[in-house]
């Protein structure tokens, strides 16, 4: 790690420092001089949400002196239940400033650097190396090779941390001696294989327990002590409160930290990880299967017509917000056939238009003629159509 | 010897979190395994009968692509086999949440059978 050795180019603790870390400062492990270290580091945090939040709320509070965050996002009211930087009443406020007044409110001592990007191979490398060590809190596969490959490339430790419903990943990647997180994962999944927290949900409290061992991963690098999870990748499993740990090996045929590494520059992640940008054309039909808009749906409805409007998601959704629907959760479809007419058009919905796309195109495989999806399911109309009905 | 079964996949082993198999190899058990449940099969291997690239198995503590026999290592009762496949989790739902999302993807359901994680 390109860390400042020399004790004297370390800068001074001020007073003020010195009552405010006075807990750090009789720790042995600690001390001036560590503390002299944190306050000369230089951290980013990728992310300011679920992961961020109490990384970038810990490291500010144990003094690191330069501390980065890179996001583009504004604060939603779902983000709340685990987002603990922000606040209600930051809904609609870029998560950055969000941030920024927290962290400085909590430590008005310490440098926040914004960088109001989502980052991209185009400036990964350009923002990153300012910095000693970069904390992965982004929440999908394309960014997260982005993040590793240009740690790789730019030789700094990758702190990394990974959440999915009860179950939570931490590592550090990246360092010369250790694996990074192709050596781990040397692909990804296809995409829609591995849902997002968006679409898998995540216990809110989870993220803390992750983000929070990945500041305790940042202090130590900085300080040189303890056993780093270099080599080792810790996995939490929140539900059953047990921790277990795996050991990572270098992989020597790793293609960017191998010793004959092909990937040398920074690539297309989104391309890497299976996805490419979505033609006009295909927005009207989908594995042939037409898209119905919601403002197409409004209209049908309001001319009177006669539709039968199948609801695929589970009864618990259908309890916090329904448009008319039949439901017929999408498990039980295949079972209950003979409750969707065949001899009609059939417009399947869900929550996102996701679930409700895989239904149709079953029903499609199933002999039905003529199915649609809703895209953007219920949150499209609760947006466009409805503000009324309940987003969730 | 035990099977741990991560969250994504429960939904093929009728939520069960762990799976006891009898079998003499770690190649045997996963076969025991995928045989009781063959939905599970292709979200663990490629058509070629391959581990996919991203899953990890790993016996007791280690990672089976670097133990001397491989999925031929020979196991017993008492070893445990965990499958860890790649999460990424971390942000927002409203921000980087790029995957199948923001566009159409470049293989075909087919590939890795159906969306079944897909809430």
């Amino acid at each position: 790690m390109p860390t400042i050795t020399e004790a004297a180019a370390l800068p001074e603790l001020s007073t003020d420092d010195l009552s405010r870390y006075s807990r750090h400062l009789i720790l042995p492990e600690v001390g001036t001089e560590g503390q002299r270290r944190i306050k000369a580091a230089r951290v980013l945090c990728v992310g300011t949400g679920g992961l961020g939040s109490p990384l970038a709320f810990y490291l500010a509070a144990a003094g690191i002196g330069t501390l980065g965050l890179v996001d583009f996002d504004v604060v939603d009211a779902s983000n709340l239940q685990r987002q603990i930087i922000h606040s209600t009443k930051d809904i609609g406020r870029k998560k950055l400033d969000s941030a920024e007044e927290k962290l400085t409110a909590l430590n008005p001592a310490i440098k926040i650097v914004k960088h109001d990007t989502m980052l991209s191979s185009a400036n990964a490398l350009q923002i990153m190396k300012d910095y000693d060590i970069v904390a992965d809190g982004t929440d999908n596969f394309p960014t997260r090779y982005l993040v590793n490959d240009a740690c790789v490339l730019l030789g700094k430790p990758n702190v990394y941390g990974s959440i999915f419903r009860f179950e939570g990943q931490a590592s550090v990647f990246a360092t010369e001696a250790g694996p990074c997180y192709r050596c781990l994962y040397p692909e990804p999944p296809p995409p829609g294989l591995v849902p997002s927290c968006a679409e898998g949900g995540v216990l809110g409290i989870l993220p803390g327990l992750v983000g929070v061992i990945q500041a305790t991963e940042v202090i130590k690098l900085i300080l040189g002590k303890g056993d780093s999870l270099v080599g080792r990748l810790l996995l939490v499993d929140a539900l059953n409160m047990r921790f277990r740990e795996l050991k990572l090996r270098k992989n020597p045929d790793c293609p960017v930290c191998g010793t004959n590494p092909t990937v040398t520059a920074l690539i297309d992640y989104e391309h890497f990880c299976g996805i490419v940008p979505e033609t006009p054309q295909e927005k009207n039909v989908k594995n042939g299967i037409p898209q119905l808009t919601v403002k197409q749906l409004k209209a049908r409805r309001d001319a009177g017509e006669d539709i039968f409007l199948l609801d695929v998601r589970e009864p618990y959704e259908y309890q916090i917000a329904q448009i008319g629907g039949t439901l017929i959760p999408q498990n039980d479809v295949p079972n209950r056939l003979a409750e969707i007419p065949r001899d009609r058009e059939i417009i399947v919905h869900c929550r996102s238009g996701a679930r409700s796309q895989k239904i149709a195109e079953l029903l499609k495989q199933s002999g039905y003629k003529d199915v649609v999806n809703v895209a953007g399911g219920i949150l499209a109309w609760a947006d466009e159509i409805d503000p009324s009905v309940q987003k969730y | 010897m035990t099977i741990y079964i991560p969250t994504p996949l429960r939904v093929y082993t009728g939520g069960q979190e762990a799976v006891d198999m009898d079998a003499p190899t770690v190649a045997a058990a996963l076969d025991r395994l995928t045989e009781a449940h063959p939905e599970l099969r292709k979200h663990l291997f490629t058509p070629e009968g391959k581990v996919r690239a991203f899953v990890n198995l790993y016996l007791n503590d280690d990672d089976v692509r670097y133990l001397p026999g491989k999925e031929a290592t020979a196991v017993t009762a008492a070893d445990s086999l965990s499958i860890i496949p790649s999460i990424a989790g971390g942000a927002s739902p409203a921000g980087q949440t790029a995957q199948g999302r923001k566009g159409r993807t470049t293989q075909s359901t087919e590939r890795t059978g159906t969306h079944a994680y897909d809430y």
